[in-house]
């Protein structure tokens, strides 16, 4: 608005020539190396238009987003190459030009909005802030149009949502007020970063949605940054896959999910699904949980109602739900680290003590856990060996030699290597990690390993190998996985039973074959119409088809 | 004002109060741990058997120490802080016109010094690791390792005897004009000013750096913020919760802890005061002194606690 009329704007909005992105990395015990993060990519963005990037963690999406802005998160340096915006090299204009063009031209909409907002300021000035800053408009000018686009992007109460603090708001509603923030100071073009990965998969199509509309009534350009193919198919027009820093494929949205001419978008487009035969369920489960009602705080909130669930030996439970289902809090109960408040949990046929502090050691050898995070799971200053020995000298008393045969055994299982042994958490990726808090549980020879979002955090080929692996695992040994989740693709690829939850409650309940049947209840229907389809036009069939609304967490 | 405020509000000072009260236990139990007793004081070299068991029928010394405790408690609560043994004047009253003294004296050192340690704070989080940054936090490092007699010497030498600019013996006396009490000040007031500075813009600085690694400092610089408005608008107010809370502790040290810089500057305040009776070994000075030394520690403590928690929106505006 403010520069309109002033000069004709170019057709292309964002033109990358040959962008070349260093960062200096420090590596644990070594010198100080420069590393390249984006090597040699070009790209082009026409006004009005939306590019999907797309590619595993370390691909270099975010940092070429960012580089649009000239900004480098980190210690990135832009060393070469030309980022041309509206018809000029913003990397020219030095630290004043960036201050001028951040928040006027290209506006920025982070992962986690709840972490991306100021906790300390009212939503409100913090929505309209660039605008006022950039002199797009007065306060009152842009209070109205932050209602507007409130009100587009169908949040609740548009009038007041604004006079409400970052902490009042709903993880989903945040993004869409993110969104709004964004909008607001109507700029040339957003860079979404993986704006929908942190919310709950029923959430995620809402407010893809909202973004879609959004896109499409403001006519704003933008740079879409995901890993999730399917998501980015239905708000793309087109999809540039990048890998190591390099581009790998740059097409139409179409081309790319239907006919990928590179191997690594084949691989992409193409994964998931694991075909996994149901075990019949055994006669007697090893595991019972019963009638179990577990409290936050002295009985004031409920986030266990009346939960009965049964594991067969050799066999996975998985219990999905969006957050707030109380899925961790079942494993919490499980594991006696929240004494449940009502019902019992049997293990072999014999009660197990309520609270962790009254269990025999034997029985906290035969459960063991994994995280989602594994990196906050490992202590970072003892290495793989240590970490993996642990157990081995607390249960059996394993030492020396002894020991680190096992640990060696069991680096082979997690098809890591003895090579591993002494190397230290930082100095491995996402997925091996992962492994070794495998390994880590399973050096106690447990009967159960409750798996709580554990590929979660992980790329989808990444992914795709810890499931291989789990499931190879449960044929060698014999264990059964309690496997928590809000991802369906997983469930159906790992579960031979399947607890579907909701507020608290299991809703649904029963071998995969029959919980995954039709006729569905409303909320089991919500969660699987609301996984994205890589096909073109899903979302809006996916809006229209929809019983129930989501919780909106 | 809703009541999860409210709760923790009366929660901090009922714990104040039960802490003061304990303090109070101890003084007085310190002051029993002491060999002789107040009789013993007053009478000195001339104190025969006779007198001294006269005295301290006189003074109900031979009943139990709980009952002289609660005797003394009751006094200050009702603000009789009984009488000094070596002037045989009230305590209280003596007391009243030091402390305004005192008070006024960490008043406007605090006036300087708060302040301007938050904006040099501000400044060195802006040029960190620059050449500004070192400047300030080698100077504020210089100035607290200094101990706060020579720095006070110092300021005597240069402002007082070779300038002239300040007088070198701060007298203030009832009705002094307010430029002239001022004038007086002036260099005490630098003194303390220069002790506590450091440490309060330390510690605004590691706060500030706390948070300048949050995503929402990120969107505030991706919406084209200058640097310090950054600092300023976005840091600043995520960070004032262990501000507040060493900014507390600092003005607890200029009035608890100027005993040194009123000694050297001869300035009638409670430090001063302290000392002469310490001197004395007039122990019922000492413990008025120092149950108003721990009231005022545990006060500005409380309202540290206060201020953080209405620092905090999440208190403030519960879901």
């Amino acid at each position: 608005m403010a520069k309109a009329g002033t000069k004709e704007k170019p057709e292309i909005l964002l033109d990358i020539r040959n962008l070349r992105i260093e960062a200096r990395v420090f590596p644990p015990g070594e010198a100080p190396r420069d590393i390249t993060i984006v090597d040699d990519v070009s790209l082009t963005l026409k006004r009005g238009k939306v590019l999907g990037l797309i590619g595993e963690s370390g691909a270099g999406k975010s940092t070429i987003g960012l580089s649009s802005m000239g900004y480098g998160r980190g210690g990135c340096r832009i060393t070469g190459g030309e980022v041309i915006l509206n018809g000029r090299d913003v990397l020219k204009g030095g630290k004043q030009g960036f201050r001028k063009l951040r928040g006027r031209e290209v506006c920025y909409v982070a992962q986690s909005a709840a972490a991306a907002f100021n906790p300390a300021h009212r939503l409100m000035d913090q929505v309209v802030e660039a605008a006022l800053l950039h002199g797009v408009a007065s306060r009152a000018e842009a209070e109205k149009r932050a209602i507007a686009l409130f009100k587009k992007l169908s949040l609740p109460d548009p009038q007041n949502i604004g006079k409400r603090f970052p902490h009042q708001v709903s993880g989903g509603q945040l993004q869409r007020v993110m969104t709004a923030m964004a909008l607001c100071s109507e700029p040339d073009m957003i860079v979404f970063d993986e704006p929908t990965t942190a919310l709950d998969v029923t959430t995620q199509i809402d407010v893809l949605a909202a973004i879609k509309d959004a896109i499409r009534d403001t006519g704003v350009a933008a740079l879409y940054i995901t890993h999730d193919l399917a998501v980015v198919a239905q708000v793309a027009d087109e999809i540039m896959v990048l890998r190591h820093g390099k581009l790998v494929e740059w097409g139409g949205t179409r081309q790319i999910i239907k006919e990928p001419r590179q191997d690594y978008t084949r691989a992409l487009v193409s994964v998931h699904q694991i075909e996994h035969q149901e075990k019949k369920p055994g006669t007697k489960p090893f595991l019972s949980v019963k009638n179990v009602t577990a409290t936050y705080g002295g009985g004031v909130v409920k986030v266990l109602k009346n939960v009965t669930v049964d594991i067969f030996p050799g066999q996975t439970l998985a219990v999905v739900g969006e957050s707030g289902s109380g899925k961790s809090t079942l494993a919490r109960a499980i594991t006696g680290l929240l004494p449940p408040m009502e019902g019992s949990i049997t293990f072999s046929g014999r009660k197990l003590a309520n609270r962790l502090a009254d269990r025999t050691k034997e029985d906290l050898r035969q459960l063991q856990m994994i995280y989602q995070m594994a990196d906050v799971a490992m202590n970072p200053r003892q290495t793989v060996g240590t970490i993996i020995g642990r157990p081995l000298e607390f249960y059996f008393g394993m030492r020396g030699k002894e020991r680190d045969r096992r640990v060696t055994e069991l680096l082979e299982k997690i098809e890591m290597g003895k090579g591993f042994i002494d190397r230290y958490p930082a100095e491995l990726s996402g997925g091996q990690k992962q492994r070794v808090c495998i390994a880590r549980a399973l050096a106690a020879k447990p009967t159960l390993i409750i798996c709580d979002e554990v590929t979660s955090a992980l790329d989808p080929l990444v992914a795709h190998g810890i499931l291989n692996l789990l499931l190879d695992l449960q044929q060698e040994e014999g264990v059964a996985y309690l496997f928590i989740t809000h991802d369906l693709a997983t469930v159906k690829s790992i579960a031979d039973s399947i607890a579907v939850m909701y507020r608290g409650e299991v809703v649904r309940y029963g071998a995969k074959s029959e919980v995954l049947r039709p006729p569905f209840d409303a909320y089991t229907d919500l969660l699987l119409s609301s996984v994205p389809e890589m096909e073109i036009g899903w979302l809006e069939k996916a809006i229209k088809g929809r019983r129930m609304e989501s919780a909106g967490n | 004002m809703s009541s999860p405020i409210l709760t923790l509000v009366a929660q901090r000072i009922a714990l104040g109060l039960l802490l003061l009260l304990a303090v109070s236990v101890l003084i007085f139990a310190g002051t029993q741990i002491l060999p002789g007793d107040v009789a013993q004081s007053i009478l000195g070299q001339s104190a025969t058997p006779a007198s001294l068991a006269n005295l301290r029928e006189e003074l109900g010394l031979n009943d139990p120490a709980y009952i002289r405790y609660f005797r003394w408690l009751g006094g200050v609560v009702t603000g009789d802080l009984g009488t000094a043994l070596s002037s045989r004047q009230d305590i209280a009253t003596s007391i009243g016109g030091r402390l305004w003294n005192t008070l006024f004296l960490a008043f406007w050192a605090a006036v300087v010094s708060v302040p301007l340690a938050i904006i040099l704070g501000l400044l060195a989080v802006r040029y960190r690791n620059g050449f500004v940054d070192k400047l300030i936090s080698g100077l504020a490092l210089a100035s607290t390792s200094l101990p706060e007699f020579f720095i006070g010497y110092l300021l005597v030498y240069f402002f007082a005897v070779k300038m002239q600019w300040f007088p070198g013996i701060s007298t203030v006396y009832d009705g002094m004009p307010f430029g002239e009490r001022m004038a007086a000040i002036a260099l005490p007031a630098t003194a303390l000013t220069l002790v506590v500075l450091a440490h309060m813009m330390r510690m605004t600085r590691a706060a500030i750096l706390n948070v300048m690694q949050s995503a929402y400092v990120e969107t505030a610089e991706l919406k084209g913020l200058s640097a310090f408005d950054v600092i300023r608008k976005h840091a600043f107010p995520n960070a004032i919760a262990p501000i507040i809370n060493v900014v507390m502790l600092n003005l607890a040290f200029l009035i608890v802890g100027v005993v040194v810089v009123e000694v050297i500057f001869v300035y009638p305040g409670m430090g001063q005061y302290l000392v002469d009776h310490v001197s004395k070994r007039d122990v019922p000075v000492v413990q008025a002194v120092g149950l108003i030394f721990a009231a005022v520690y545990i006060g500005l403590n409380i309202i540290a606690d206060i201020a953080a928690i209405i620092a905090n929106p999440r208190l403030r505006h519960p879901k």
